[in-house]
């Protein structure tokens, strides 16, 4: 029998982590990237990698980052997954190390780690303040080795569309679209890895990469995936707002002591510098004593936002709040955090070690996503996810350093359990589905080449955008949910209307983007209505109106799922497996 | 008042073989644009200065950060990236053209695949033995991770391709970025059992002898990386290499 053939789709550290290990194993890959594998979002991760290997005298244990991290997720994770993942973690971080990831080093060569949100340890390993590049480029070396060997093929510059799916409904491929010459093609697999990250362009603006768009995971939602916890998306404290996108400050700011702080009176005109610490208000350690500026990601959003918006101490009146790290010396800055400073220099024009940087909180993290069991299969069989793309680790809030512990677990889970689905999987029925998926996925294009409308695409994005991160993100309102719901079913009637002002076919970067479009408005609905539905407060989905967590009736998994009559979602809710830690109230 | 406006003109290809052309737009100024957020404000509105409507603009981008390494493009006659570039320091009208080194897909975008199969020729990884658990990795000591971290931080933009005179057809040249990875490469306490693989890579027609020390790569990369030092460390190994197959044929 032939090796079995798995595609990967997405090249970030989840996608490449799956192609290593099935690689590895002697299965060969098809790896699909809309960008070359090295350009991938994970390369923005910044702060560092998380694994309880107590190297600081600390006496950290793995159960306590397990512990961190349910409680830091407000108890939504299902513990038997994140369990093992924080198990596993000590043995990751020493691989990535053998792989020659330039970690940041202690005096005797050893391992440095750093302190991050949501934790009392120092439990952060780092590379400078480029982390996620450099994690990402060790794998996309070793996979570039296999890929010398012969035993992976990649695909950059193709775009997943759909799964092909048998008449059984089980996965026997993808189609993908061809970003140079618009070729539709498919490809046979026997399994498929989703690991094409989070949703970030679903608010417009966020720290995510321009190709976080969501479109596969809708795509696979509309083709019967199941959708899980959408409403549940990390708005980060600390982004430096800009014209195309909020670019991150990391969270190992504040790890290596920067303090968030505005001026006691509003409208006060000196410049930072000069304002004394007496007429400074340092909320975070006011309020959090405990964990004063390390306060996990919602906590410290809210608190932001309450003294913009509340009290009415946002600099110069503007909804923005200083970050300090002026009071550290330079050189210190420079070892530890040279790659973020260096971010907002450029990018703002000031430096932050002589000036304190003005920050505000913006849309980041995907917690939800495809709904996967603990061996990482969705429910439709044979299609994987792994990465930002599901939804599994990090509950209803995720810590600063989880995700690309979780990107890189979720890829070595995944790559193995795929490969042995493959070699159970019997033969197709026929052509297994891909000439009816060739033809549904050309009729879609011809459909949107010959539509001569008004609307313009990037419009109706822009004002997706604008609509969600208003009424989706911090503070929740039902009737502005509904508003943005029926906001979305308008756009997505306007849709039907649009305009390409490129009907070339040859690169043509609107066209593709227009697909995308379609699959955002569709998910953009899955995360309002799941919004709506939590009628309670829960890690980073907060109703001022229903303020308390509510564990009777929504400790559950939403789950989302497409009825395509209806052309809108359904929604389930599912028992969260709590068989390890017993939930108890989350108060820092 | 008439409201704040930008000039930018943007040479245009519509395939790999289409003649090129130069098209001009006017558009609003908003507070801290840049290169990148003109294109976008172009893809929402695409008319150009004439008022005559055309396409929206292809060009790489992912992260916007500059860490990515999509956008490089020359702008207003210097290669950079486009993300990084803010409209309020640059000249105008602004002038951005593609690279010119690397063959045009579509307008702003170039095929830079060459830098990646360069990565392969020299065998830019550590020859780990497996992914399973075999420990903790060799010790580095913080002088070390120093050395070895700038070089980490390419992020394969190909800009010091772009600027080097002798990166062309004619010579093969592999360029800037390759050599400072097998540098990387060669100092890792395990990564160097492949030292002699990568040096004899290096060495004959497009290795290191091709370096003309023209230093526009060190000057012109946007992540500061010492690319002009690590030439010279790798061509004194090449050729300290080339001695020892020499004297050992």
């Amino acid at each position: 029998m032939a090796a079995p053939k798995i595609i990967v789709v997405g090249g970030g550290l989840a996608g490449l982590a799956s192609v290593i290990k099935i690689a590895e194993a002697g299965g060969t890959v098809d790896l699909f990237s809309i960008v070359p594998v090295k350009r991938s979002h994970s390369v923005c991760a910044q702060g560092g990698i998380n694994a309880a290997k107590d190297l600081k005298g600390e006496g950290d244990t793995t159960w306590k980052h397990f512990d961190d991290t349910i409680y830091g997720g407000d108890f939504l994770a299902n513990q038997t997954p994140v369990k093992a993942m924080c198990e596993a973690a000590p043995g990751i971080i020493d691989l990535l190390d053998r792989m020659g990831v330039p970690f940041n080093r202690t005096a005797e060569g050893l391992l440095d780690f750093r302190r991050f949100g949501g934790t009392l340890y120092q439990r952060t390993a780092f590379a400078g303040a480029t982390t996620g590049q450099q994690l990402l480029y060790a794998l996309d070396e070793q996979v570039r080795r296999y890929e010398a060997e012969g035993k992976v093929k990649k695909y950059e510059g193709w775009e997943f569309l759909s799964a092909v799916l048998d008449s059984n409904g089980v996965s026997r491929g993808i189609c993908a679209m061809n970003l140079r010459s618009m070729e539709l093609k498919t490809f046979a697999s026997d399994a498929v890895i989703i690991c094409t990250g989070g949703n970030g362009a679903i608010f417009g603006k966020s720290t995510n990469s321009v190709v976080c768009t969501g479109s596969a995971q809708s795509a696979l939602y509309q083709q019967g995936a199941f959708y899980a916890n959408g409403e549940f998306i990390q708005v980060h404290p600390t982004c430096i707002p800009g014209e195309d996108k909020l670019r991150l400050m990391s969270e190992s700011a504040r790890g290596e002591g920067g303090r968030v702080w505005v001026p006691r009176t509003a409208g006060d005109k000196r410049v930072a510098k000069s304002i004394p610490e007496a007429d400074r208000w340092y909320f975070l350690e006011e309020w959090y004593p405990k964990y004063g500026n390390l306060v996990p990601r919602d906590v410290a959003t809210r608190a932001i936002h309450k003294v913009v918006y509340e009290h009415g101490l946002g600099i110069d009146g503007q909804p923005m709040v200083y970050l300090d790290l002026t009071h550290i010396d330079k050189a210190t800055l420079n070892r530890k955090l040279e790659g973020i400073l260096e971010i907002y220099e450029k990018f703002v024009g000031d430096d932050p070690r002589e000036v304190p940087m003005k920050i505000f909180p913006g849309m980041h993290y995907t917690m939800g996503g495809l709904w996967v069991d603990y061996n990482q299969m969705t429910n439709i069989p044979g299609i994987f996810a792994a990465g930002e793309a599901e939804y599994q680790y990090h509950g209803a809030n995720r810590l600063g350093a989880n995700s690309l512990m979780s990107c890189i677990y979720g890829g070595f889970q995944a790559g193995p359990n795929a490969l042995a689905y493959a070699k159970s999987l019997t033969a197709a029925p026929g052509d297994g589905g891909a000439a009816h998926e060739l033809a549904r996925q050309h009729e879609i294009n011809e459909r949107l080449m010959k539509s001569s409308g008004t609307e313009n695409p990037f419009k109706i994005w822009r004002e997706l955008g604008e609509e969600m991160t208003k009424n989706v993100t911090v503070i929740r309102y039902n009737n502005r949910i509904a508003e943005t719901d029926n906001k979305i079913v308008d756009l997505l009637g306007r849709f039907k209307n649009i305009n390409l002002s490129d009907k070339s076919q040859w690169a043509n970067t609107s066209f593709a983007f227009t697909r995308q479009l379609y699959n955002m408005l569709q998910i953009s609905r899955v995360v309002a209505q799941g919004a709506a539905l939590r009628d309670e407060s829960r890690g980073a989905h907060y109703k001022p109106d229903f303020p308390e967590r509510n564990d009777e009736k929504f400790l559950k998994t939403t789950k989302a799922t497409f009825a395509p009559d209806a052309d809108e979602p359904r929604f389930e809710f599912e028992a969260v497996d709590t068989s390890l830690i017993t939930p108890r109230p989350r108060k820092y | 008042m008439a409201e704040k406006t930008i000039q930018i003109e943007i040479k245009r290809q519509s395939s790999p073989d289409a003649a090129a052309t130069w098209e001009k737009f006017e558009l609003p100024w908003k507070p801290g644009m840049n290169v990148i957020s003109a294109m976008m404000e172009i893809a929402s509105n695409p008319v150009n200065a004439a008022g005559n409507e055309t396409t929206p603009v292809a060009y790489d981008s992912n992260c916007l950060e500059e860490i990515c390494g999509s956008c490089a493009m020359v702008i207003n006659g210097k290669a950079r990236m486009a993300c990084s570039a803010l409209i309020d320091k640059l000249e105008q009208p602004i002038r951005v053209q593609p690279l010119t080194k690397f063959p045009v897909v579509r307008d702003l975008a170039v095929d830079r695949s060459v830098l990646f199969e360069n990565l392969k020729a020299v065998k830019a990884w550590v020859p780990v033995d497996g992914t399973y658990a075999l420990g903790a990795g060799p010790r580095i000591f913080p002088q070390q991770q120093e050395v070895a971290y700038p070089l980490s931080n390419c992020i394969s933009c190909t800009i010091c391709m772009e600027v080097c005179p002798q990166f062309n057809d004619a010579t093969g040249f592999v360029g800037a970025a390759t050599i400072a990875q097998v540098k990387l490469f060669n100092a890792h306490p395990s990564g160097k059992v492949l030292k002699e693989e990568r040096l004899r890579a290096l060495a004959g027609d497009g290795g290191v002898q091709e370096c003309g020390f023209a230093q526009n790569c060190v000057q012109a990369c946007p992540k500061q990386l010492p690319l002009t030092e690590a030439i010279s460390d790798v061509t004194r190994d090449v050729i300290l290499q080339q001695v020892k197959d020499f004297l050992t044929v």
